[in-house]
């Protein structure tokens, strides 16, 4: 009986297969079956997420386990999808603190004329260059906006050889690229040449140009490290700024959202867009095989033995899977099967929930108020940024972490019992790969060394702790299945960017492969839970 | 002490103050009770409270016992800055702005410098500089909002119902004791005086709750029956309790456990600390919600039990700018903002009947139901009426797009609801306009109350709304929607919130509700 079920379910045939339903294979199912095309997800875990996940490992305590925030999902992606009535329920974060030694504190808030008296504290010369950098920010954002609502072009294709079927395919690119140099060339100069110079710069010289002090500069750069191997003085650091700054809500750059019931939410309120319009979503169904048969996509072979069948399959994996354990390495132009084995995604982020018996109470400001419904960044100068950073280029975890906290329960408080709360502590540096011992020996050290830093500024809050949870980049290759546990699906920088994101020739969320799609993070835009990289590729699918 | 000497000048004025201050409540006082409470003979009690009766700073009903506050105690409460004001109320002096009596508490709190009058009131617009938090507070956690500038009446006497349900346009007759009935009342044309709540306390004792002030309106209306209406707005102050964990905050100050089992629309008389509180299930946010109404004497215990009942639940003082936007999710018109009253309209056709201003379904036209305004009413309904109240929504693309043009994103976002009317077009001309509009953080479209003609008012109808761009007027497409835009399950259900809260509602239209629950679409007004 059991069997024959199986086997009838083996040889269900779909228009398309998604795989991966984290929040990108999410929204390109929906997306797919809005369209009217029958799609099945398969998913690896028993359930859905990927990295947009919630748990409870101990009742009543929910911990959006790895992505903390929402602020990339794109608007259009809200709204095409109805995602308002499917469940999001995205409540703003209105202000950030950056708590100092001492129980001193760089505090920016929703009112201008309060932030540039909390800055001013520090450097009158800075308090009124905030303004000046928000605003210069916000521009380079929209001006930006177009580049991230932009399809990637395929204009690397004839890189490759013999894949003039799939390049005949995308007859828009020179349109595409004539309206983004259009955009440039009507953008005012000197927001051009920042944007360019963003590119490359290290984000403590970008802030340079605009502030004195080092406790806002350190405060303005933690945005320029959140998920990647840089420091604020590394090149390219600017970039991962920009990035950041590019999320909005409703219209609001750089305005950061978290969703009721933690970013697990997210995933369920796409899952039941996607349910809505007919889409089917399999768990423990674990991907082994793209099957391609007579040169193009014919289903997917699963561990199990089971084949689904379809002509489309669009993989939300990173592209050490897609286009490396999961397809014939034969089938792939030599280029592209390089530029994937060579595709960074080595984790440099850990993170440690906590749940709590009280309120944390930080040094700076130990009665609860507004400023703990709002983010708070424990990176006290810049230099303390960078020697952080010098243990994890010598494969140590950070001693003295950076720490990006959240206190969920305090801005929902669905989070936790009554009276009791959870943080989210983002931790760097962290590297994937350690020069001594593994993550499964050092989890817990690192931990600590969290909780030390955490305790100087919030003195207190170790005897609150009823539950921890410390998670290494090893801990989010395995659950989520990022070789390396990189948060973004691989690095933000220039050379994995837009057109080579991920490789040249495969930027345009087609792949060599007619049927085979890719729907990732490692595609353009890029990480975050911004739901673009899927919407992109149900478009080009769609188009096909 | 010597409690029989007779007391000297300053201690005799200070015991009739202190005697005069147990009435703050607004309730009646028996004798010995004062004198216990104030230790003093009842002698000397007997004979401050003579002396007070005589000035008329208190008052006897004929047959009883029992004092409460005169004529001339009134009078001086009437006087500026006098009811919870810190400050003056002298001849001749600025006095400060009339305060409630949460005032001190309020103030506590404040952090944004943003008030804003409210009858004669200051109330607080919001408690910190940007109303977000305040806002997602009701609607994923609890508010606390200050609503003592409301007016309140209380009407008794052997006709107490004869005179309620005559002024009502709901038939007032079907309400039971311990139920609220949200209504609207009437000039003679059928023109809409007011709208608000009447809590049923007794088999002849009313409760009425209302934005504007309707004493007279209801001693006229009431001429020649045994009906005492009494102005106890000054003596009661009130605070609203809104937000999914509403229920779980008033778990914490009320043992009683017929608050945790009340209904939508029902009230209870109950206690906190030994000090009476009527709790209706009531609100003006379209969220699971209840209304408090104590003594003014009574304002600050229930403000500090409820803070600290509230703070497990991420409850929030909430000011008037973050109930505005939850009020105009939840569909409910707001007296002066979304239609004027008859007795303040200077032009005729400003009026409105209950069935322009959306609350028609107030209007009980069954056999027996005799209320002022009526017959004109029916005549209404017979011809038909010229102008509806309805929900208009403008669409995120459409915002993106018309402020694309400009090379702006949408703007509205994080913007106080708008009250200043705009007008809505269609077919190339203006058939009415916007009354009150706000960004919907919730909803994320821009979404108001209109009045418009009728002939454009169903659901789907499309129509242009205009809008400020940048510097210039553009028209936004906009379409008729079904009120509320924002209508939770958990707003009537007895169900506990929490679970209920996970999920916003299916739009309105696709649910079917209960008729005994009708109560839910409009609240209040």
């Amino acid at each position: 009986m059991k069997a024959r079920e199986d086997a009838s379910e083996a040889r269900v045939r779909y228009d398309a297969i998604v795989l991966g339903a984290g929040h990108n294979g999410l929204v390109t199912a929906a997306y797919l079956a809005r369209a009217g095309r029958r799609v099945v997800v398969l998913e690896r875990r028993p359930v859905i997420g990927g990295a947009t996940l919630t748990e409870e490992p101990l009742p009543g305590y929910k911990y959006s386990v790895f992505s903390y925030l929402v602020s990339l999902l794109r608007p259009e992606v809200i709204h095409e999808l109805d995602l308002v009535r499917h469940g999001l329920f995205l409540i703003p974060l209105d202000s950030t603190l950056n708590p100092l030694p001492g129980g001193d504190e760089v505090y920016r808030e929703a009112d201008p004329g309060r932030t540039f008296r909390n800055l001013a504290r520090h450097s009158r010369r800075d308090a009124e260059a905030y303004a000046d950098y928000k605003l210069t920010m916000s521009q380079i954002a929209h001006f930006v906006r177009r580049l991230q609502d932009t399809a990637a072009p395929e204009l690397m294709a004839r890189e490759l050889d013999g894949v003039e079927h799939w390049e005949a395919r995308d007859p828009a690119v020179a349109e595409v690229v004539a309206d983004l140099g259009r955009h440039f060339l009507q953008a005012p100069r000197t927001l051009v040449d920042t944007f360019l110079r963003m590119l490359v710069m290290s984000a403590s010289d970008f802030l340079d140009l605009w502030f004195e002090n080092d406790a806002i500069k350190a405060a303005l750069s933690t945005s320029s490290i959140i998920g990647s191997a840089v420091a604020p003085r590394s090149p390219g650091s600017a970039y991962v700024l920009l990035h950041h700054y590019m999320g909005e809500l409703d219209g609001v750059y750089r305005a950061w959202g978290f969703q009721r019931g933690g970013t697990g939410a997210v995933a369920d309120t796409l899952a039941r867009a996607a349910v809505a319009h007919g889409a089917v979503i399999r768990t423990s169904a674990t991907a082994a095989r793209v099957i391609v048969r007579d040169g193009r996509v014919a289903g997917v072979a699963l561990e199990n033995g089971d084949e689904v069948e379809a002509n489309v399959v669009c993989s939300s994996l990173a592209p050490q899977l897609s286009l490396g354990a999961l397809i014939d390495p034969g089938l792939l132009p030599d280029p592209a099967r390089l530029a994937v084995e060579r595709w960074d995604s080595r984790g440099s982020s850990g993170k440690v929930n906590l749940a709590l018996s009280g309120l944390p109470r930080f040094a700076c400001r130990p009665e609860p108020g507004a400023h703990l419904a709002g983010g708070i960044s424990i990176a006290p100068s810049i230099d303390t940024i960078e020697q952080a950073f010098d243990d994890a280029k010598y494969g140590r975890f950070s001693r003295r972490p950076f720490l990006d906290l959240v206190v969920p329960s305090y801005i929902d408080p669905g989070m936790a019992p009554p009276g009791h709360h959870v943080v989210s502590c983002f931790v760097q540096y962290a590297p994937y790969h350690l020069a001594e011992g593994t993550w499964d020996d050092q989890r817990e050290a690192f931990g600590d060394a969290v909780i030390d830093v955490l305790e100087e500024y919030a003195p207190g809050i170790r005897s609150l702790i009823l539950h921890r949870q410390v998670l290494s980049p090893l801990d989010i290759e395995r659950t989520v299945g990022i070789p390396g546990g990189n948060i973004f699906h691989g690095e933000l920088r220039l050379s994995q960017l837009f057109l080579s994101r991920p490789a040249a020739g495969l930027a345009s969320y087609r792949t060599p492969i007619p049927g085979y799609y890719l729907c990732g993070s490692s595609s353009h835009p890029g990480g975050g839970i911004s739901g673009a990289p899927g919407r992109f590729a149900a478009a080009a699918i769609l188009a096909a | 002490m010597n409690r029989s000497a007779a007391p000297s000048g300053t201690q005799a004025v200070q015991r009739a103050l202190r005697l005069l201050q147990s009435f703050a409540g607004g309730e009646e006082h028996g004798l010995s009770e004062l004198a216990q409470r104030h230790g003093l003979a009842k002698a000397t009690a007997h004979r401050l409270l003579a002396a007070l009766e005589a000035d008329g700073m208190l008052a006897r009903s004929p047959g009883s016992s029992s004092y409460r506050l005169g004529p001339a105690a009134a009078r001086l409460a009437g006087a500026p800055g006098t009811v919870g004001a810190p400050g003056t109320g002298a001849r001749g002096q600025r006095s400060l702005p009339r305060t409630t009596p949460f005032h001190r508490r309020v103030l506590e709190r404040h952090d944004s410098l943003q008030w804003r009058p409210w009858s004669g009131y200051v109330g607080a617009v919001s408690y910190e500089p940007t109303f977000t938090r305040e806002y997602f507070a009701i609607r994923n956690a609890a508010a606390l909002i200050d609503v003592s500038p409301l007016y309140k009446y209380e009407v008794t006497g052997s006709d107490a119902l004869r005179l309620v349900d005559r002024v009502m346009t709901r038939d007032v007759t079907k309400c039971r004791v311990g139920q609220v009935m949200y209504s609207c009342w009437c000039d003679d044309e059928g023109k809409l005086v007011q709208d608000g709540n009447i809590v049923r306390l007794g088999d002849q004792r009313f409760r009425i709750s209302a934005a504007d002030p309707s004493l007279r309106w209801f001693q006229d209306c009431g001429f020649g029956m045994d009906a005492l209406v009494r102005d106890i707005s000054e003596a009661t102050a009130a605070l609203s309790l809104q937000g999914p964990r509403a229920r779980d905050v008033l778990a914490g100050l009320v043992d009683d456990s017929e608050v945790a089992s009340l209904r939508y629309f029902r009230a209870v008389e109950a206690s906190f600390d030994g000090r009476p509180l009527l709790v209706t299930r009531t609100g003006y946010t379209g969220d699971l919600g209840y209304e408090l109404w104590v003594a003014a004497g009574d304002a600050e215990p229930l403000w500090d039990r409820l803070m600290v009942a509230g703070e497990p639940h991420g409850m929030l003082p909430v000011g008037l700018m973050a109930m505005d936007a939850a009020r105009i999710e939840a569909g409910l018109v707001l007296i002066e903002v979304d239609y004027v009253s008859a007795t303040h309209a200077f032009l005729e056709r400003r009026k409105s009947s209950p069935f322009e201003a959306g609350l028609g379904w107030t209007v009980k036209l069954t056999p027996g139901n005799e209320f002022i305004g009526r017959r004109a009413l029916e005549r209404e309904v017979a011809t038909g009426s010229r102008w509806a109240t309805v929900g208009i929504e403008v669409a995120w693309s459409e915002l993106e797009a018309i402020y694309g043009r400009a090379g702006l994103r949408p703007q509205t976002v994080g913007e106080p609801p708008n009250r200043e009317p705009t007008p809505v077009w269609a077919d190339g001309r203006q058939i009415g306009q916007m009354t009150s509009q706000t960004f919907s953080p919730l909803l994320k479209k821009q979404i108001g109350l209109a009045s418009i003609e009728t002939g454009h008012s169903g659901v789907g109808a499309a129509v242009e709304v205009e809008m400020r761009v940048d510097m210039a007027r553009v028209r936004a497409r906009g379409s008729v929607v079904q009120l509320p835009f924002y209508d939770p399950p958990h707003k009537r259900d007895l169900a506990p919130a929490r679970l209920a809260a996970s999920l916003p509602a299916l739009p309105a239209a696709k649910r079917r509700r209960p008729r005994d629950v009708r109560e839910g679409s409009r609240d209040r007004g």
